[in-house]
């Protein structure tokens, strides 16, 4: 995925920009007082004011606004200590007022950007144009009758962060690398849980095609694309299809186009021609939003530590490789574990289990680190037995496995299965002499210079020893024995 | 500024307001009037002037995050003119 | 006769046990009966529940209690939504709506012990100034001129509420102004009208028509009896984020100051040679007798006076095309089916609005459509701006205004019905004060020439509804304003 197109008079480049919806993490919505949870039967989380009652009024959720003003945080975006609601108006089933308040000329949140991490190891700095508070809207189902919808006003009014971001994408990884960053940063912020399935995080992508070096052609906006794979074969998909236009002489025309996952295009929505005339205008019920400059700087003081700069402080302070960093700070809780399992311990050998083993067992065993057989305590514990060398390296994966079944601590398994390392001398000699006289075939074709087979020799003896010698000494004692 | 019978049909369009053709003459005309007399405000001076959206001159008050509402689908639900269940019906919407 | 009592009046036979709210009660219900069939002053009448109220009223007055309304029946403008009791907005749409919500200020007035005869009848959505836009029928004023009966308009849009309180069918009345509909049908009727400063009484609950602009307020026959209900009315309500958290101060109270020393502003631009002379010179007999109450008298200048209505021909439809969106024949109301979705709305409001709501629909639309916007509805908020501009700068000078509330008396219903302009300038001296939010109040001040009530519009600082009130009362006084209309309970049928 270079974001290159080779058309057939010649490359083309991708321009992309894309546009988060953020379900706030909320208990209320953003202007009435009823639940936000997730799948409620229908119409049981609304209010008068969600289903635009005549005389109903919003009243604005101060959670919501310090959850949008935390995210502009995080995203080191400038905060509006001044900014407004409009009302944007349309005509639909599940658009209760016939108009969502929004915020389009005075968001609350302006310029901010995002640092991306690419699979060859380079970073990129991608701008937030903004960041605005609005209504959701609520649900239609469709399938439900031969010739009527329903309309489920639950999610009506539930609040969301409209994320915009600069055309400063190029590839479709990009893409992708920035829905993902954005979703961390989101988590750890506690703003928006990021849960694409259940649409709390939906994404649209504005996509155009240049030639190198011209100025921006016509976009076009594909909208409710709920994955970060989705995301990006609709703009691969997308792109491709704006090529073909140009290229057989057409012209793209702007325009709103939904993903199709099953056939991998895109598609016109069902032409709207009022799309275009919103007719915004100050919403009269609310008054202008205007924050306190001692209300933000308390926001900003209890800010957690966010993944960039937690990146950073691995790097330097346990010495990780910044590509095992970035791995490790995707996620909250892996970081943590993390934490957990290197303090006091070997960093990087902390870094190398959770990545290696860790890992493997909890994708096996389809378990979140939440829930995770072995805690960091316990891989911690097993760290121990390995660096104090009651257990080798070999040993100490059977006893993780052996962990990962029972969830009994490292050292109960090393006592009651008897893998202590042995590091007596006189065990290791007999055994290695017992190999050797064994193998006297071998033990000729290594004296006439066959060198490799001192692993062979290594196998054979930890074999004899279940496992448990003591690497190094078995390989000196094996060493001085074959030169002799 | 003046509005011709097409325009007429397409800010009814947009208001979600039915107009027979030959109404659309006849309310363009009236909308012209009125539109026209509003053209006086072109002669006020308004360089510099930040918009007045209302009269209530002062800051939004926030809400605390409580839920304090819903849980009342008979009474959202009980004036509706068609309903299914604990829907909402209209007639089908397609995509 | 009960009827003929004014608000305070009646408040005090109850409390001196003179009569029983259930008396009052009957008395009113039997008004509405005798004359709501020439009148249609209000579209529902709640009479088992108002019995129901009174009853509970005089339980109420047995126990002691001391409400500030305990066992006075009201008439409710038909935009405040009533729990359980049809709501209409005057229009066909809402023609089934039964709220399960009360509106905060009837809600207010329930608290205080009011008794509800019924809801009142309002141009639809309160979009007008005569009342002939109601699908419920035209509300007819009770004042007729000398010699001539024909049937003349209540003023608009609270013409209703208004009608109901003249023809003595009602004690007072919740009313609702967006650009003058208490102040303009509260002249028209010769009875005093009170638009509290914008924010001093919830909106929630009240059917919007312009939200930046719409404010509650009462009707009544005195200028005290007003100051009583806006007591119970107004205050602070956490729901409607533009209401002010100020204090309820004690409007009957400030109707007992006097003007002594208080500065009365003439407004220049307020005159013009169109004004008839009767008019004029009711206008100057109110300064007259200010003055001679110790007031001084100071012209001052509001130099956007005149841009007052065609800003607010803007400003108000654009947020009337946005509220009255919500009628979509989907949640309540009334549906009109059609092939699909679109086409449901588009007849379900074709059908549902009559045709100055979707005159006013349209501008709103199109003022606001793309590449409109600035020129007018932008424009509009500037202009808008530069008139609170004026109100700021004239009362650095003065306490309070003196106008007249409306350029005529009421006229004739079908007069100005084929110039939607005509008829919009009926509010060209009630609209400056609502774009500006400051509070007002109209007076009956005498009779013209034809024997038609003719009021005068005090006009005071934001949140200073007290002045307003005690230059109204001064007013009241020197007017002695006893005329009866020609309909009216206690007339010789
Ligand atoms: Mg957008
Ligand atoms: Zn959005």
């Amino acid at each position: 995925m270079s974001g290159v197109i080779e058309g057939r008079d010649g490359p083309w480049e991708m321009v992309i920009g894309l546009e988060v919806h953020a379900q706030v993490i909320s208990r209320s919505k953003l202007f009435s007082g009823s639940a936000t949870e997730f799948g409620a039967e229908p119409n049981t989380q609304v209010s008068l004011v969600d289903a635009a009652f005549p005389g109903m009024l919003p009243v604005i959720n101060g959670e919501c606004v310090a959850q949008a003003v935390r995210t502009g945080l995080g995203l080191d975006a400038h905060i509006n200590m001044v900014s407004r609601f409009d009302r944007k108006n349309y005509f639909y089933a599940d658009l209760p007022a016939g108009y969502q308040i929004s915020q389009y000329a005075h968001p609350v949140v302006g310029a901010g950007s995002i640092e991306i991490e690419l699979a060859d190891g380079s970073t990129k700095r991608i701008g937030v144009t903004r960041l605005h508070l609005e209504q959701d809207a609520g649900k239609s189902l469709h399938d439900q009758h031969p010739s009527k919808s329903f309309i489920d006003l639950n999610r009506s009014g539930i609040a969301l962060m409209e994320v915009v971001s600069e055309p400063d994408l190029r590839t479709a990884e990009e893409a992708g690398a920035y829905l993902r960053k954005l979703r961390t940063i989101l988590r750890y912020l506690g703003t928006c849980d990021g849960n694409m399935e259940e649409g709390s995080m939906r994404a649209g992508v504005n996509v155009s095609v240049r030639r190198h070096g011209e100025p921006f052609r016509t976009r076009c906006e594909v909208k409710n694309v709920n994955s970060v794979r989705f995301v990006m074969q609709a703009i691969e998909a997308e792109a491709a299809r704006q090529v073909e236009v140009w290229e057989s002489g057409g012209t793209v025309e702007q325009e709103t186009r939904l993903f199709d996952p099953a056939r991998g295009v895109t598609r016109s929505m069902r032409s709207k021609e009022d799309a275009h005339d919103y007719r915004y205008f100050p919403d009269p019920d609310l008054l202008p939003l205007v924050l306190d400059e001692a209300w933000v700087a308390g926001l900003r003081a209890e800010l957690p530590e966010l993944p960039d700069a937690k990146r950073a402080r691995f790097v330097a302070e346990h010495g990780l490789s910044a590509y095992d960093a970035a791995v490790l700070v995707a996620d909250q809780e892996t970081a943590a574990f993390f934490e957990t399992v290197a303090a006091g311990r070997d960093a990087k050998l902390a870094a190398n289990w959770i990545m290696g083993d860790f890992f493997a067992a909890l994708n096996r065993t389809g378990r979140g680190i939440g829930d995770s057989p072995v805690s960091a305590a316990a891989l911690g514990q097993l760290l121990d037995l390995l660096a104090n060398r009651t257990i080798n390296g070999r040993i100490a994966k059977e006893v993780f496995e052996a962990m990962v079944d029972t969830g009994e601590s490292p050292a109960s398994i090393v006592e009651s299965r008897g893998l202590r390392q042995v590091t007596d001398t006189g065990a290791i000699e007999g055994a290695v002499d017992r190999v050797l006289a064994a193998h006297p075939d071998k033990l000729a074709e290594y004296r006439r210079g066959k060198d490799k087979l001192f692993g062979f020799f290594v196998g054979q003896v930890m074999k004899a020893m279940a496992g448990k010698g003591n690497p190094a000494l078995v390989n000196e004692t094996l060493r001085q024995r074959l030169s002799a | 500024m003046s509005l011709d019978p097409a325009t007429v049909r397409r800010i009814a369009r947009l208001a979600r307001i039915h107009v027979e053709n030959v109404e659309a003459e006849h309310l363009a005309r009236e909308l012209n009037g009125i539109l026209g007399w509003i053209e006086q405000l072109n002669e006020v001076d308004v360089e510099g002037i930040d918009p007045l959206t209302g009269a209530a001159q002062m800051a939004m008050r926030l809400r605390p995050d409580t839920v304090t509402d819903g849980g009342i689908p008979e009474l959202v639900l009980g004036n509706a003119p068609d309903r299914a269940g604990t829907f909402y019906a209209v007639p089908k919407v397609v995509e | 006769m009960l009827t003929d009592l004014s608000l305070v009046e009646a408040r005090d036979g109850l409390r001196r046990r003179d009569f029983s709210a259930v008396e009052l009660t009957e008395a009113h219900l039997d008004a509405v009966a005798a004359l709501n069939p020439r009148i249609n002053a209000f579209i529902t009448v709640s009479a088992d529940m108002a019995r129901t109220q009174a009853a509970a009223a005089d339980a109420a007055l047995a126990a002691g209690e001391d409400r500030p309304l305990l066992g006075l029946p009201l008439a409710i403008k038909d935009l405040f939504c009533t729990e359980g009791v049809r709501t209409t907005a005057g229009s066909r749409i809402l023609e089934p709506f039964v709220p399960p919500y009360e509106s905060t200020v009837t809600a207010n007035l329930l608290r205080d012990g009011a008794v509800f005869l019924g809801k009142a009848n309002l141009d639809e959505f309160a979009m007008g100034s005569s009342n002939m836009t109601s699908a419920f029928g035209p509300v007819r004023n009770p004042w007729t001129r000398r010699g001539d009966n024909r049937p003349l308009v209540p003023g608009g849009s609270s013409g209703g509420s208004c009608a109901a309180v003249a023809a003595r069918m009602a004690l007072g009345a919740t009313a609702t102004d967006t650009g003058g509909s208490i102040r303009q049908p509260a002249s028209f009727c010769g009875i005093a009208g009170v638009k509290p400063t914008y924010g001093r009484c919830s909106r929630w609950g009240i059917v919007a028509f312009a939200s930046s602009l719409d404010q509650a307020g009462p009707v009544a026959r005195t200028v005290e009896d007003c100051a009583v209900l806006l007591g119970s009315m107004a205050g602070f309500d956490p729901k409607d984020s533009t209401s002010a958290d100020r204090a309820v101060p004690d409007f009957a109270a400030a109707c007992r100051r006097g003007v002594r020393g208080l500065r009365i502003g003439v407004p220049r631009e307020y005159r013009s040679d169109s004004m008839p002379p009767e008019i004029e010179a009711m206008w100057q007999q109110g300064l007259a007798w200010l003055r001679d109450e110790g007031a001084e008298i100071v012209d001052v200048s509001l130099p956007h006076t005149k841009y007052g209505l065609a800003t607010y021909y803007i400003v108000a439809p654009a947020e009337a095309s946005s509220n009255l969106a919500r009628y979509d024949g989907v949640r309540f109301g009334r549906r009109v089916e059609g092939e699909d979705l679109t086409d449901m709305y588009e007849r379900t409001r074709a059908e549902g609005f009559g045709a100055e709501v979707r005159r006013r629909v349209m501008i709103g639309t199109y003022v606001l459509s793309a590449g409109y916007y600035d020129a007018y509805y932008l424009r509009a908020q500037k202009v808008r701006a530069l008139i609170l501009r004026d109100f700021t700068d004239a009362y650095a000078q003065v306490d309070a205004l003196l106008t007249p509330t409306a350029p005529s008396a009421a006229f004739a219903q079908g007069d100005k019905m084929d110039d939607p302009v005509a008829m919009y300038l009926n509010d060209v001296f009630t609209v400056p004060a609502s774009m500006a939010g400051v509070p007002g109040l109209s007076v009956p001040a005498g009779l013209d020439g034809q024997g038609l009530p003719l009021g005068l519009q005090v006009l005071g600082r934001p949140f200073d509804e007290e002045t307003v009130f005690a230059v109204g009362a001064v007013l009241e006084r020197a007017a002695g304003f006893r005329h009866l209309p020609a309909i009216w309970a206690g007339a010789p049928a």
